[in-house]
């Protein structure tokens, strides 16, 4: 069974939510994230999303592209990347990591090679952003046969004939995206996410984390309502970008926003 | 005869937008609806003789349509070779091959009921065009453009200004096309509901690829039939300056099944191929993904997007159309380069023998012609895509003869 498939399994028995926070490796140095990754986990964080920098990021907002240039100033790499979740491994064999960025830096490492390396560090589960199913065949049957789970994103402007494909392809969980927007955007409608997300239901049984728009533990508790994880990423990594040279003081800030959250979705 | 006479050049890209390995739609989630909309709506209007005749009298009617074919005499005769012919996009309105393709997605825009449209820029040729047709069909317009290039083209940028268009300069990255077009991809993600994407090369994903490409054949449809009645024969060759490869591949594209026709893309060469600062990703480049397809890219080892480096803003970009890829693999095209310093020269000698100032993207393919020409004979014929003219460049040009003006 996947660390990612076990981590959903115990939360739902104890009918608790997964909490999915973001960082980008490296930001705003390769030496803070190891230390921060164990932070985040502490304070309550279920899963990572752990992004590999890239030159390019598309589908990003200010705040994570401003993360992959610090990132990439100390040419963090998509091999220091599963460097650091080697490391991680080393002292926690539980919390299940899900590698997020863009097809390129994979493409050029090579899919096998990426794919043996990323099991053989401890990665559960890659989430690609700019390669959708149609364009995948190629890669997930090589994912899948290293035990790499596939994320997905669906979006509110996803049909439910497409929603219905991309989750027969995906496995681990699906990543709602709650906005049409990049990273960052502000504008969050609960009402509106419960009920796409009651459709996406019909077409999945896989768990359904909610990302985009969730700053605080209010709107993480609202969100964890309806759905069966909260992603949570740029609140977090405007921290780091507020104290990119006192990593100590955004290691802390980013803990108790996470202690936050955990506890107004335990409520 | 060849190969090249087995290969199905209109049968590309198949349903999903591939050429061969190359194009596809390498995009997020948010976008592929939008994708898929634009892509039934071209389908139905490509086949819609009303949509045709719409685009063909704009052409004629606003743009000036069909632009000269020019056998430039002096040139010739200065290189003593083949007979070069100029294809003359620089006399198109705005003043290059761009607005052919704005033209035609300005309509689609109509079509779709978009009252607003977005573009990225780097030499600001594409932003003008996408501009001017948004002026005269009275749609929003906001164009995207590197900070780098903001500076390099102020000319272009007051021009989008006076058209009512608003310039927005993009300071991420390397300032330049390639991050303008990240920041139109991020607008167009995050307004999709009201908003059209022009994009100005036959790179993005699928449909963009296909439907600059069949905007711009206009070219090459033009220039085979010009050059069978002013010569009686087809041409020998055929060039054209490679950035992203709209203003080629709508030359080329109409002449892939001539196979006594010989191409040549040529990219920018910057300092040099050898000195790593160029933009020529289909001369030293591989194979990668970026901004919505794969093609080939110019990227580190571990998979950064590197930066580019040219004279001319419009060749300034790090990938290239995946069409050109394929044409590329197969051997169809070949793809060569020109140095910042040779294109200046062709800059200077295209504007004192023949009264005809190219833009610096254009002046890539002179130069090349110009040594190409030199190695045929007399009866032969080189046609040169004059994609653009040169009077946005007179600032660059100054500033590299040390005057400011």
């Amino acid at each position: 069974m996947s660390r990612i498939k076990d981590c959903f399994t115990s939360l739902q028995a104890e009918g608790r939510k997964a909490l999915i926070p973001y960082i980008t490796a490296g930001d705003p140095t390769p030496e803070v994230t190891l230390p921060l990754m164990h932070d985040m986990v502490a304070a309550g964080a279920n899963i990572i999303e752990l992004g590999i920098p890239f030159s390019d990021p598309m589908a990003d907002g200010p705040v994570i592209q401003l993360a992959m240039e610090r990132a990439l100033a100390h040419h963090v790499s998509l091999q220091q990347v599963l460097d650091m979740v080697r490391r991680f491994r080393e002292d926690d064999d539980i919390t299940p990591v899900v590698l997020m960025g863009y097809l390129n830096p994979v493409e050029r490492m090579g899919y096998a090679v990426f794919a043996e390396a990323a099991a053989k560090a401890g990665v559960d589960g890659v989430l690609t952003v700019d390669l959708p199913p149609e364009e995948a065949r190629d890669v997930l049957p090589v994912f899948k046969a290293h035990g790499l789970d596939s994320i997905f994103l669906l979006s509110p402007t996803t049909t439910k004939e497409r929603a219905r494909l991309i989750c027969e392809q995906a496995s681990g969980y699906i990543y709602y995206v709650s906005l049409k927007g990049v990273t960052g955007s502000s504008a969050l409608n609960v009402t509106e996410v419960a009920s796409r997300l009651e459709m996406l239901r019909t077409v999945t049984d896989l768990p359904i984390g909610v990302g985009f728009g969730i700053r605080d533990g209010a709107s993480a508790a609202a969100v964890a309502a309806v759905a069966d994880g909260v992603v949570v990423g740029s609140v977090l990594v405007n921290q780091i970008a507020s104290h990119a040279d006192q990593p100590e003081l955004a290691r802390k800030g980013i803990a108790t926003i996470i202690g936050d959250m955990r506890s107004a979705m335990d409520r | 005869m060849s190969e090249f006479s087995k290969t199905d050049f209109s049968a590309v890209p198949d349903a999903r937008g591939h050429f061969g390995p190359y194009g596809g739609r390498f995009v997020s989630e948010t976008l592929m609806e939008a994708l898929d909309d634009l892509e039934k709506l071209y389908r139905k209007l490509s086949q819609d003789p009303a949509f045709q005749a719409e685009f063909d009298y704009d052409l004629a009617h606003y743009v000036g349509r069909p632009s000269p074919l020019y056998l430039a005499e002096r040139l010739t005769a200065k290189v003593g070779g083949a007979q070069i012919y100029l294809k003359r996009e620089d006399l198109n309105h705005t003043g290059a091959h761009k607005v052919n393709n704005t033209i035609g997605q300005a309509l689609l825009a109509k079509h779709m009921g978009k009252p607003r449209v977005i573009a990225e820029t780097g030499a600001g040729q594409h932003g003008v065009a996408t501009a001017t047709v948004a002026a005269r069909l009275g749609l929003k317009c906001q164009v995207y453009m590197g900070a780098e290039d903001v500076k390099r083209q102020s000319l272009n940028v007051y021009r989008m200004k006076l058209l009512g268009a608003e310039v927005i300069p993009v300071t991420s990255g390397s300032k330049t096309l390639k991050d303008a077009m990240n920041e139109a991809m991020r607008d167009w993600v995050t307004n999709i509901d009201d908003t059209f994407y022009i994009i100005g090369t036959v790179a993005g994903p699928h449909p963009y690829p296909e439907l600059v490409r069949d905007f711009q054949c206009v070219i090459g449809r033009e220039a085979r039939a010009q050059c069978l009645a002013q010569a009686g024969r087809l041409p020998d060759a055929l060039v054209a300056c490679v950035g992203g490869g709209s203003n080629a591949i709508g030359l080329f594209h109409p002449f892939l099944n001539d196979d006594s026709v010989k191409m040549y893309g040529v990219e920018a060469g910057g300092h040099g191929i050898s000195t790593g600062q160029h933009a020529a990703p289909l001369s030293a480049g591989q194979p990668g993904v970026l901004h919505g397809n794969r093609t080939y890219l110019m990227s580190d080892e571990a998979g950064q997007i590197i930066e580019t480096h040219s004279v001319s803003a419009g060749l300034d970009y790090p990938g290239v159309g995946p069409e050109h890829s394929w044409l590329k693999d197969l051997g169809r095209v070949d793809y060569v380069d020109a140095t910042d310093e040779e294109a200046l020269t062709a800059f200077r000698e295209l504007t004192k023998v023949e009264g005809i100032m190219p833009a610096l993207e254009s002046s890539h393919a002179v130069a090349y012609a110009m040594k190409l020409a030199a190695t045929m004979r007399p009866d032969e014929i080189v046609v040169v895509n004059l994609s653009g003219r040169g009077d946005k460049d007179i600032h660059t040009v100054a500033g590299i003869d040390g005057i400011s003006i």
